[in-house]
């Protein structure tokens, strides 16, 4: 039986699509069909634009008929609802943005538009990218495709959904403290979180400045690096974008990792690791040794500080990043008679509970007489994760390790914990404060048929090696071949 | 750390929250829980340790100062509860 046009990955849809073995409305029609036959259980979408989608896929043929051709042209993907996209509902997961109609598009999309994309519509995320399972989305959860009864991961667990379950080629996702990478490794699919100031952060709603970066989910390695090479670059709207020059990432990636050398921190293979997620980490880096990396024992010795560390700077920064919520300019508006009552009001009522939550524990340590201890203290442990990093990589070119401890959790265990869903992202967060680049690449599956993320890490600035020892692991081993 | 209840109601005061008094009781125990998760920070020695606000080694990026073409008025207040003319409204500022 061949293959149904969705189950394709990028890469092959491109080149096909160049053939004209298929037109790109016939290969949007298949994305559409399969989102209407499997979305209703797995709820990865907040909006479908089928309509517009098929009206670009149709402008998209029209082009390729031209003798034109574009790195995405005619390719239908989907977009995180954190991501600003003029004339397209976007939420943040959360009430207070219900009816919100950007009117600019955020420049990471306009990369893929300008590419050719085809905009399938914007997926489901914890409110405001807070979380790390979707159940915070001020709608509905998601489902994890591989058991429903599981969380998908999060924040970005609607892009996850939507590329585990073949409902988006590809999509894009935002990675604060591991936002991409988990709910990669949890729906078994690839993550890639690009370094900070690598991608353009225009138009991505701003939770932790310091850390947000946009980043991939794809089905392969060659697509998460084609998505890069698109999206990656300066940018004037976004004064923290690096003048660094983009390479040509996808035409780097080999399968030779000789001579590489792979970090393996002690510190991420701790207690409490499932045993499963451990053996398949390790079978994993035997994988990558036996194609010639060599492996090397590490420390980064400040790993155990990095969750408080992150929820105390991440909270801060999200308490001044969402005080634009006001009732006034967008967003939901409370019925209160004073200016004050009515700020009051429309974030209490606006906001969800992990929302209210961490605004509250930014405003409290930024708040008089404890901003020393907390958030000062904070910043300089910060610094000492970095050097931790930075001194592992003057010895080694990538550092492997679990993404999360466990496989997908069961929605509801961890919604009555904060700390214990915080716990998730032990493995993600140190290097959004260390600000350099990482990627979740299925490795194996647990006893109950749940996928394994392993999270390869690389220095600032380093995604072409990164994305060169992803790739080589990924064509050496089966998983990437299988589909919930 | 622990956290009362009118602490919790003084920091929802300055993020403009307005919260139940169940919030209050859920967030003051929730809130002292992860405080005291962040006191292991207090055992690190940073005296001499510079604090990282920003990782980038970008400072000063200048941009020509040319006039560009901006956000159409109908636009800007498009998704505003209130608006008329061209500004946002918003509710009584002053007391009578």
């Amino acid at each position: 039986m061949s293959k149904a046009l969705y189950e394709l990955t990028l890469h092959a849809a491109w080149a096909a699509l160049q053939r004209g073995d298929f037109s790109a409305v016939e290969l949007t029609q298949s994305l559409l069909d399969r989102i209407a036959q499997v979305d209703g259980q797995i709820n990865a979408y907040l909006t479908v634009t089928a309509e517009q989608a098929l009206a670009q896929a149709t402008a998209a043929d029209a082009c390729r008929s031209r003798g034109e051709t574009a790195p995405l042209l005619g390719i239908p993907l989907a977009v995180k609802d954190v991501l600003c996209t003029e004339g397209v509902r976007t939420t943040c997961g959360s009430r207070i943005l219900e009816h919100f109609i950007p009117p600019y598009t955020a420049t990471a999309v306009q990369r893929l538009a300008a590419a050719g994309m085809v905009l399938l519509g914007k997926t489901n995320t914890d409110e405001f990218a807070m979380g790390s399972s979707t159940e915070n989305s001020g709608y509905f959860p998601t489902h994890n495709p591989w058991d429903l009864a599981r969380v998908p991961g999060g924040s970005s667990g609607g892009s996850g959904a939507a590329v585990a379950a073949q409902m988006a080629m590809a999509a894009l996702g935002s990675d604060t403290g591991g936002s991409v990478r988990l709910p990669a490794s949890y729906c078994g699919v690839v993550g890639l979180k690009p370094s900070y100031g690598r991608v353009s952060r225009y138009g991505l709603v701003a939770y932790g400045s310091s850390l947000d970066q946009i980043g991939v989910l794809a089905k392969d390695v060659r697509d998460a690096a084609l998505l890069l090479g698109v999206i990656a670059g300066q940018d004037p709207h976004d004064s923290t974008t690096m003048p660094a020059p983009v390479p040509a990432y996808s035409q780097l990636l080999s399968e030779d990792v000789r001579g590489l050398r792979i970090g393996l921190p002690d510190e991420y293979f701790v207690e409490g690791l499932q045993p499963e997620v451990n053996a398949a980490v390790r079978a994993a880096i035997d994988v990558l040794a036996g194609l010639g990396a060599e492996v090397v024992r590490i420390s980064l010795s400040n790993t155990d500080k990095a969750l408080p560390v992150y929820y105390l700077v991440a909270t801060a920064e999200a308490s001044a990043n969402l005080a634009r919520f006001d009732g006034v300019r967008y967003g939901f508006s409370a019925d209160s008679t004073n200016i004050l009552d009515n700020y009051r009001d429309s974030r209490g009522q606006g906001f969800g509970a992990e929302v209210k939550r961490r605004i509250m524990l930014g405003t409290y340590v930024l708040s008089a007489g404890y901003y020393d201890a907390y958030y000062l203290k904070a910043q300089q442990v910060r610094t000492l994760i970095k050097q931790d990093f930075e001194s592992a990589f003057t010895q080694v070119d990538v550092i492997a390790s679990p993404v999360a401890p466990t496989t997908a959790f069961r929605l509801g265990e961890k919604v009555d914990d904060p700390l214990a869903m915080y716990l998730s992202d032990l493995f993600t967060i140190p290097l959004n404060l260390a600000g350099m680049c990482g990627i979740s690449v299925p490795c194996g599956f647990d006893a109950q048929g749940l996928p394994i993320g392993l999270q390869l890490m690389g220095p600032h600035l380093g995604e072409a090696t990164l994305l060169r020892a992803a790739h080589a692991y990924e064509q050496a081993t089966p998983w990437h071949t299988r589909w919930a | 750390m622990h956290l009362t209840i009118e602490e919790v109601r003084h920091v929802a005061e300055l993020a403009k929250l307005r919260l139940s008094e169940q919030e209050l009781a859920l967030y003051a125990g929730q809130l002292s829980a992860i405080l005291e998760y962040a006191e292991r920070l207090q055992q690190v020695e940073t005296s001499c340790v510079a604090p990282t606000p920003y990782v980038l080694p970008l400072a000063n990026v200048w941009a020509e100062d040319l006039p560009e073409p901006s956000l159409p008025n109908a636009l800007a207040t498009a998704n505003a509860p209130d608006h008329e003319d061209g500004f946002f409204r918003v509710r009584a500022v002053f007391e009578e």
